[in-house]
């Protein structure tokens, strides 16, 4: 399915622009008229992280002629594996601003808008309101509801990608002319069942196959050209070396932009998506501690068996000392619970606090009433208890 | 009857529906899609949709990265 060109173009391009665009001026698909119309495109990058710096460099590059970049965060130096719109320099720096940077070394015709803050139900309107397409680029379910849901109720075009560790998925979702990402899931995973790339781990390179094809297809719904992936998600598997696809229909009982529809305005998305499940956030009531009690408890010499949620590898980059390791899948299915000591309190941790949370849970359900979590996890340890070990 | 799930032969009652495939393969139904021969099931078709000899059907998981 062909669509008509989404932006107009713009009245002329300068001899400048000519010469710099030169290798699209001559595809004739693109041509004057499709650079004029990628001059003339709004084009926001929800996130300037590991899809963001591809996405926002080649959208440069490309000569979208206005790009918005949002993003809340700084700089760290475990963004570096992947983030390739910032470097080494650019470390606690503002991601929005060390983008705007890059983008502007890239090419200096380009305009370049920041939002340096978080987007949120009170800012997502306002800020989308003012561009003609979206990328997505977030890394929780949470803000890519939100983005869905605001690019449906402005009638807005969204190229939407999603990585983790090996495998990508990337889509236009555009609900006038095809579905949007809740007819594909009309609901995230249950809290805790789909790790993030901070706990899972991301191949830094899988950011630039899925993040070009954001920008590929944000060109061609730019300039109406080809046959954009309206209705069809791509999945990208880079073990496999495979890209498949299926089709993907409107979902005529959706929500959001189905018939009869229930959301008609945004919602509350920490509460739809749950940032923690709610047996995990009664069970660290007053079973929370401190890395620093942790410690003293250590030091007074106190009986406890502590525990490590977390998988092999992270153990192995960095651990409490004396802590033992028990996977929290093991915790899920059964078989970590007879490991356990009767006649000992249980102390558990994991990176930083929301596998051990749901660990939590699932112990005081066994009767080990006592049992209590560190809350911040090893992370919290080695920020207040040990500088010298690792971060990750 | 067999049937391929997520790249894999499986042996599946010959009444199976996308639903009870899921149920086989994830206890969360939440954060899943499927796609039955290349082809995604709307949520409210799970249960009435059945799974035939020599269907492909795979369960797509939800990632959050970027």
């Amino acid at each position: 399915m062909s669509l008509p060109p989404l932006v107009e173009p713009a009245p002329e391009l300068t001899v400048d622009e000519v010469r710099r665009y030169s290798r699209h001026l001559i595809i004739p698909d693109v041509g004057m008229d499709g650079q004029k119309r990628l001059k003339n495109a709004k084009v926001l990058c929800v996130g300037a992280g590991g899809l963001g710096s591809p996405a926002l460099m080649y959208l440069a590059a490309a000569g979208v002629g206005t790009l918005g970049i949002i993003d809340f965060d700084v700089v760290d130096e475990s963004n570096l594996q992947r983030q390739i719109i910032h470097g080494q320099s650019d470390i606690g720096r503002s991601k929005a601003e060390s983008a705007r940077s890059t983008v502007n070394e890239i090419n200096p015709y380009v305009d370049v808008v920041v939002h340096d803050e978080a987007l949120t139900t009170d800012n997502v309107m306002d800020i989308f309101a003012g561009y003609d397409l979206i990328v997505d680029g977030t890394d929780n379910f949470a803000t890519r509801y939100m983005v869905n849901d605001a690019a449906v109720l402005l009638g807005k075009p969204y190229v939407w990608g999603s990585i983790y560790r090996f495998d990508g998925q990337a889509s236009v979702f555009w609900s006038e002319h095809g579905p949007c990402y809740r007819c594909l899931y009309p609901e995230p995973p249950p809290p805790g069942m789909v790790p993030s790339c901070a706990e899972g781990g991301v191949l830094g390179v899988l950011c630039a196959s899925i993040g070009s094809i954001q920008v590929n297809e944000a060109i061609k719904v730019i300039t109406g050209i080809g046959e954009p992936l309206v209705g069809r998600l791509m999945i990208y598997d880079a073990l496999e070396m495979t890209y498949r696809q299926v089709k993907v229909r409107k979902d005529p009982e959706c929500p959001l932009c189905g018939k009869n529809p229930t959301i008609t305005e945004l919602i509350d998305y920490e509460a739809f998506c749950g940032a923690v499940s709610e047996e995990a956030a009664d069970a660290v009531k007053d079973s929370t501690i401190s890395a620093t009690d942790l410690k003293a408890m250590m030091d007074r010499g106190e009986e406890f068996m502590l525990v490590d949620v977390r998988e092999p590898n992270e153990y192995e980059i960095v651990n409490i000392p004396g802590a033992v390791l028990i996977p929290k899948g093991e915790f899920l299915n059964g078989n970590a619970l007879s490991q356990l000591p009767q006649d000992k309190k249980v102390v558990i941790h994991c990176k930083s606090g929301g596998r051990s949370a749901e660990v939590l849970a699932v112990v005081k359900g066994a009767g080990f009433s006592d049992a209590v979590h560190v809350g911040g996890g090893v992370l919290a340890w080695a920020g207040q208890v040990d500088p010298s070990l690792p971060t990750y | 009857m067999r049937v391929t799930v997520n790249g894999e032969a499986r042996e599946l009652p010959d009444d199976a529906t996308v639903a009870s495939v899921v149920a086989q393969i994830t206890s969360a139904a939440r954060g899943v899609a499927v796609a039955l021969n290349d082809e995604v099931v709307s949520r409210a078709d799970w249960a009435r949709t059945a799974v035939r000899e020599a269907d492909r059907v795979e369960i797509l998981t939800a990632v959050q990265g970027g």
